[in-house]
């Protein structure tokens, strides 16, 4: 029989082998990734224990930026709790907006305007963009592609400009009004949307093209953090995350809202649930939007932008001054003197990472009486150790980039 | 040093005559190395002001430094909570004299809209700032003037300003233990 | 698809005894259930061919100072994929014994829902593998978002209260 020395003594005497193996590999190590490691992208802390590279445990401490937003939203009349959701996941602030104005319409049970639903979903898929281009650029740096951060965010200045032009932020929106918008889209959205809608595609193709059949960023995220479909369910990942592990959820989909059920669009699925994986779903997810921004701006219904509900719409300014009664809504809304229903709602909205849920009790008074989100983060961050355990530090990087951990929804 | 031949300065290569201070005050300024204690939404605009639009390196600020050991200026964008407020602190102890201190947005200049029992009500109660901007985020360009603040500062500095009994006073108020005490 | 009123009586049949009330609230059936049998009736949920709730949507607490013995009220939303339908369970817990039982076995992602109403309300879960504050610190002695205690920070000396309209 021919054997080499160190097959030879794993078959004289195991345990001894390993015992040896373990001394050569040596002790396991404590590390400490976070809270303010600079690959981290926000305040997340991940205790490692480590066996040469690979990671063999880790546990996690989070609420760092931890802001009481359910005990906050609990003092605030309803129209004062959309700055609240802006600062949820802020990659994405107006899809928390809409969602909350959604949540409210249902409570209110007001009639929205299709053309008001369909500017929404303009405005959402912006943000959804938006969202995922961050996501996979950090995903690029993180890998060692610094262009991959640099070329994305000249594209995505122009949506912040496209925000702009609708409510005049850049990142915290505050964009709508409960029962629709401030005002309709101007001719200056209409120029600049359409030229996006022309230039994005390109640029985006481009730098898609850069990355997607890398070998080196393939070799170096494909296998890194995967997760099954079966666990994937169990700790209730939603949003990309999930569809890259091959479940085809989407809340646009399954719950449809603001009209959705009108265009045509795919849901792509991964197969690994990897990182490259996730990082494709993102992708592809960029490329419906654009499809489903296109379906919406092509057949924008005439129409009012927004719906027939006084009492809790905020009154245009010009109203405001010339107007009696505008004046006097005006004042009730600001005032948090609305007469809401009492009930209890659930309502949710496709995030840019997940089902982003908002669980509202009212009694009836000013301010709701529980209101208590479903951050999507919150939930599927769970899964971070189980994805990890048995891969590299640097994968464990990568890996928590590619779930596009957004700390403050994390914390609340 | 000898005689200045002044045909060498005429037709040469010149000179100018300055304080020792300034000299060293204009090269600090123009190669300051931030750390970015980015915690939330702030974070994002610092990213953007950081990216391709805004380009902060035109600034000589290209080169971030995650390691506090190095860096000179402390970038703290965003909601610093009562559970972050210790990490912060050891963030600034374990920078290296002359630092600096830029507050970005309205959560760590004050709070902000967060009066919350979990947040604490500006990062001044726990560490010394030099310059705050205001915003919820800020813009990129409000970063960027309150960078080219912090570069005024930097610029007109004494050299003995650190060693100063105020400064040490100042120290002794946060509660900051001063690495060289015997350096008058 | 299965609408609500299907659903209820379906739920009618499989625990007939244990539904308390039952109301449509909004697009969403609202069922309370003893608090013992929270697990069982999850677990039945989720195996159920049928019905098949295998998704977890939400656990949250709600804290209602004035209805004695029933102060705090714990609401779990299930998702069932299959008949596109949502559920919204809720249990109530009295102040003396705010104790459920944890469905961590069922769903892990049960986890930190747990951990956080925990740490906001107190309410115990029992047989969680690690019931600890998540959000806030450690040393917090008390839970923030019941009614009674103050939203504000209290440390803040630049706010007068009578210009806000607290007295």
């Amino acid at each position: 029989m021919n054997m080499n020395k160190e097959k030879e003594a794993l078959y004289n005497s195991p345990s001894e082998f390993y015992n040896s193996k373990e001394t050569i590999d040596g002790d396991i190590a404590t590390i400490n990734l976070g809270p303010t490691h600079p690959a981290t992208h926000g305040i997340f802390q991940n205790i490692l224990k480590v066996d040469g590279e690979k990671i063999i445990s880790s546990e996690q401490t989070v609420g760092y930026i931890h802001r009481a937003f359910e005990k906050l939203a609990e003092r605030r009349p309803y129209n004062q709790i959309t700055p609240i959701t802006d600062r949820l996941n802020y990659c994405s602030s107006p899809i928390n907006n809409l969602g909350w104005h959604m949540t409210m319409e249902k409570l209110i049970q007001a009639e929205i305007p299709k053309r008001v639903d369909y500017m929404r979903v303009i405005i959402m898929e912006l943000a959804r963009i938006a969202d995922h281009l961050i996501c996979d650029s950090v995903i690029g740096v993180d890998t060692g592609a610094l262009t991959s951060f640099f070329y994305p965010f000249q594209e995505r200045e122009k949506i912040y400009e496209l925000y702009e032009e609708i409510c005049g932020a850049r990142l915290t929106t505050n964009i709508g009004r409960i029962g629709g918008f401030e005002r309709d889209f101007t001719p200056v959205f209409h120029t600049k949307l359409k030229s996006f809608l022309k230039t994005f595609p390109k640029a985006f193709n481009e730098w898609d093209s850069m990355l997607a059949r890398n070998r080196i960023f393939m070799d170096r995220t494909r296998g890194t953090g995967p997760i099954s479909p079966e666990r994937a369910l169990a700790y209730g990942l939603t949003g990309p995350n999930l569809r890259a592990a091959g479940v085809d959820y989407d809340v646009r989909v399954m719950h449809p809202y603001s009209s959705y059920e009108d265009f045509d669009f795919i849901i792509p699925v991964g197969v690994n649930g990897d990182t490259y994986d996730r990082w494709m779903v993102r992708q592809e997810e960029i490329r419906q939007s654009v499809r489903i921004i296109e379906q919406a701006y092509g057949n924008l219904p005439e129409g009012s932008y927004k719906a027939d509900v006084p009492e809790f719409y905020l009154p245009d300014k010009a109203d405001v001054y010339n107007n009696m009664e505008a004046l006097i809504y005006h004042f009730k809304i600001v005032m948090g003197e609305m007469e809401v229903p009492a009930g209890e709602v659930y309502h949710s909205v496709e995030g840019g990472n997940g089902e982003l849920g908002y669980y509202l009790i009212s009694d009836g008074g000013r301010t709701p009486y529980r209101l208590q989100f479903r951050r999507p983060c919150f939930i599927y961050y769970q899964a971070y150790p189980e994805m990890i355990t048995g891969q590299t530090i640097s994968d464990a990087v990568i890996t928590l980039s590619s779930m596009n951990v957004i700390a403050g929804e994390l914390d609340a | 040093m000898g005689k200045i031949d002044n045909d060498k300065v005429i037709n040469g290569e010149g000179y100018q005559l300055t304080t020792l201070d300034k000299a060293i005050g204009l090269a600090r300024s123009n190669s300051v190395w931030p750390l970015p204690f980015a915690t939330s939404c702030c974070g994002i605009e610092f990213m953007a002001t950081m990216g391709s639009a805004y380009d902060m390196s035109r600034f000589g600020m290209e080169r971030l430094s995650f390691s506090p050991r190095q860096a000179d200026l402390l970038i703290v964008a965003g909601t610093i909570s009562k559970k972050l407020g210790p990490i912060l602190k050891q963030v600034y102890e374990q920078m290296a004299e002359p630092k600096w201190v830029l507050s970005v947005g309205a959560c760590a200049s004050s709070g902000g809209i967060f009066d919350t029992y979990s947040v604490l009500q500006g990062i001044d109660r726990i560490i010394p700032v030099d310059v705050y901007v205001p915003g919820c985020p800020p813009r990129p360009e409000q970063i960027i003037d309150g960078v080219m603040n912090i570069h005024k500062l930097v610029k007109k500095e004494s050299l003995r300003r650190r060693y100063s009994s105020e400064y040490r006073d100042l120290m002794k108020e946060y509660k900051i233990e001063m690495k060289d005490p015997d350096v008058k | 698809m299965l609408n609500n009123e299907a659903l209820l009586t379906q739920l009618e049949g499989l625990f007939s005894s244990n539904i308390l009330s039952a109301e449509i609230n909004f697009d969403l059936l609202t069922v309370e259930v003893p608090t013992s049998k929270i697990h069982d009736i999850i677990a039945q949920l989720q195996k159920d061919e049928n019905l098949s709730f295998g998704f977890l949507t939400l656990i949250g607490a709600v804290h209602y100072p004035d209805s004695t013995d029933r102060e705090f009220a714990v609401v779990y939303h299930l998702d069932s994929w299959k008949n596109k339908v949502r559920l919204r369970l809720k249990v109530f817990l009295p102040l003396s014994n705010p104790s459920v039982d944890s469905i961590t076995d069922l769903f892990p992602c049960a986890n930190w829902m747990e951990r956080e109403s925990y740490d906001f309300f107190g309410v115990i879960f029992n047989n969680h593998p690690d019931l600890r504050r998540i959000l806030n610190e450690d040393s917090m002695d008390y839970f923030p978002l019941r009614k009674e205690y103050a939203l504000e920070d209290g440390t803040r000396e630049d706010k007068d209260d009578r210009f806000f309209g607290r007295v």
